[in-house]
């Protein structure tokens, strides 16, 4: 790293955020419709939104800052077991086209905002529905924390974070300012401004890859010097290891470990409450399926930008954090100025993920727990106050989180975030085709699932830490290695499907499932269902001003 | 699935299972990642296993598309047996 300052980086890095600043606050009178003070409003920005503005927005949540410096990162250590980013988002697609079309008519009929309120809805458990809320805000926490650290990362290369002997509130001030900042316009704009944001992000982001990938190749001698480099440094490693621990491709080992790490970790993309809050956001049921048909052009960039990772290790790039292996890249490859554009991406990166993920979670306690179990008649006007508070409230905890324990928590317990969320899936995408299910073999499995992935990934043991070392291990009974939220989830299937079959014969109350078949295909533009919400988000009273 | 349709048009059509296959398809050539694990053929100095996974970025791509589109033609075909009726 550099001594000093990067000036002119810094400069372009502060002129860029400053603009998304005022975009941000402007967000608010974007779009702006009559009955402002509803969740529906603030929390999903009126569930207005088309197909570009979905686009943007669902891009600009799934691929994050962290997902930046997090994959090339995994390449640059090891290798093609990193390059499972690609293969997991293709499977994404196929998967968003078969389901979130269903959660959204059903969602849009009855007015959820979050998943836990389907579940409540189609199962008639509240207890099944708190599951899941919990659920959600914890894999959602580490997650923002994440974001954090992709911030702080960007600070250190730019030479802003400080050395060891600094005074730790300087050393942490700009990223407690970015933080107040993005705390600030998410308070009063909503999901309206991470939406308009997210313009800026992607379009900056794009334009950093489509130069990379030309500008850095050219300078290093091309694709076939980057790969033999590569190739080099890894088989030094494994020599040094005396085991494989890195390659240009998978081995034979590593195969299942691949394919389950890239399945799990698609199945559990849509759980997570912010995908989902910007998916309930869009205007239409076509928006979906029209969108799972253009999103994959962020595959082909999260794939370019995973190739970065070989691009550091033969441009020589040495770090010890190996977060900080793409951020050096950048700073030793570019012109001064364009790293400062390629760093404010990233910096952006992490404000717009991190503004749908605290209102994610915000609205899943203000519907789940705040109004399931402490005020059952809380109006839509004191529900977007509430959100709005829970939503700072969980932005401090992540600050909090991320200057107070080492990064490696964050990181642990976002893995285990993964693991976790892959265990409401049953409940609710299997509620989304199916009533067959009971609701307390539902909540039985979920349980299991994570209990069971909980311990597992505890026991994991890598070369630095003891415990949660990594998310794969093997899978009981098959013997290959796999991922450990798959195991868990396959688990969770297996107790629901006996318990149910169980339960349903001793005919244990199933409760009372809300919703019908037609709400689960009910579109726009069909006769009777024109934007019909029910009474509790239209025009109650104090949702007027 | 348990929805019922006022018509009882059929449920599985030739239209529907080439809708599954196109879904499908991804998971099957993603998962069998031994069908991949491989360095040659290079493309432009990239080894196989990267390129080939980015070119099924495209193909899925394509393969959803054409599932998207046939799904509309069906869900027309189907409203318009209904004859406009609500469901």
């Amino acid at each position: 790293m550099k001594d000093g300052v990067n000036g002119v980086a810094l400069a372009v890095f502060i002129f860029f955020f400053l603009a998304v600043t005022v975009i941000g606050f402007m967000a608010a009178r974007w779009r702006k419709a009559e009955n402002e003070a509803s969740l529906d409003e603030w929390g999903l920005g009126g569930r207005s939104f088309g197909t570009w503005v979905t686009w943007f927005l669902l891009g600009g949540d799934l691929y994050t800052a962290y997902t930046f410096v997090a994959v090339p990162a995994a390449i640059y250590a090891a290798g093609a077991a990193g390059f499972f980013a690609v293969p997991y988002t293709i499977l994404v697609y196929p998967l968003i086209f078969t389901f979130l079309p269903r959660l959204w008519s059903v969602s849009h009929k009855h007015g959820y905002v979050t998943t836990s309120d389907f579940v409540r809805g189609r199962f008639g458990s509240k207890g099944l529905s708190l599951a899941v809320a919990l659920t959600g805000i914890l894999a959602t926490m580490p997650y923002i924390a994440l974001q954090l650290v992709g911030i702080q990362a960007v600070l250190d290369v730019m030479g802003v974070g400080g050395g060891e002997t600094t005074h730790w509130f300087i050393k942490d001030l700009p990223l407690l300012i970015a933080f107040a900042v993005l705390a600030a316009y998410t308070y009063s704009s909503g999901l309206r401004a991470p939406a308009l944001i997210a313009f800026v992000k992607d379009g900056l982001i794009y334009l950093v890859i489509a130069v990379a990938i030309i500008y850095i190749p050219i300078k290093l001698g091309g694709f076939d010097d980057i790969f033999a480099k590569a190739s080099e440094a890894f088989s030094a490693k494994n020599e040094a290891a005396g085991k494989p621990v890195a390659g240009l491709v998978p081995g034979e080992m590593g195969q299942w470990g691949y394919a389950t790490l890239a399945l799990g970790s698609a199945l559990a993309l849509f759980m997570y409450p912010h995908s989902i809050t910007a998916t309930l956001s869009s205007r239409s049921r076509e928006v979906i399926r029209r969108n799972t048909t253009i999103l994959p052009l962020y595959s082909l960039m999260l794939g370019l930008l995973a190739l970065l990772g070989f691009m550091a290790i033969a441009a020589g790039v040495k770090v010890d954090n190996g977060q900080l292996a793409i951020p050096q890249l950048f700073e030793n490859m570019f012109p001064d100025w364009f790293a400062g554009v390629a760093f404010a991406a990233i910096g952006i990166g992490a404000l717009v993920p991190a503004a749908i993920m605290s209102i994610a979670a915000a609205n899943l306690f203000t519907r789940n727990i705040y109004k399931d179990f402490i005020k059952p008649d809380a109006t839509p006007a004191q529900e977007t106050k509430v959100s709005k508070l829970v939503s700072l409230l969980v932005k401090v905890g992540a600050l909090v989180f991320v200057l107070t324990m080492d990064k490696t928590v964050a990181i642990n317990f976002q893995l285990l975030g993964g693991i976790w969320i892959l265990q409401t899936m049953p409940a609710l995408v299997g509620g989304l085709f199916t009533r067959w299910f009971h609701r307390w073999a539902l909540i039985a499995g979920w349980a299991v699932g994570m209990l069971y992935g909980t311990v597992a990934a505890y026991g994991v043991a890598s070369p630095t830490q003891k415990h949660f070392g990594g998310s794969s291990k093997e899978i009981p009974g098959i013997g290959e290695i796999g991922y450990i939220g798959l195991t868990a989830f396959v688990l969770n299937v297996v107790v629901v499907v006996v318990l149910t079959f169980v339960l349903n014969a001793v005919k244990a109350p199933a409760g009372v499932d809300e919703t019908s078949p037609g709400d689960y295909t009910a579109d726009v533009g069909d006769p009777g269902v024109k934007a019909e919400l029910p009474p509790a988000t239209v025009g109650a009273p104090g949702g007027g001003h | 699935m348990t929805e019922e349709n006022d018509a009882k048009p059929p449920v599985v059509t030739p239209a529907r299972v080439v809708i599954a296959l196109c879904l499908i398809a991804p998971f099957v050539a993603m998962l069998w990642v031994g069908s991949y694990a491989k360095v040659e053929p290079t493309f432009v100095g990239i080894p196989f296993f990267y390129w080939y996974q980015m070119l099924w970025v495209l193909l899925s791509t394509a393969l959803t598309m054409v599932a998207y589109k046939l799904w509309q033609r069906d869900q027309r075909a189907q409203r318009a047996r209904k004859g406009g009726a609500s469901a």
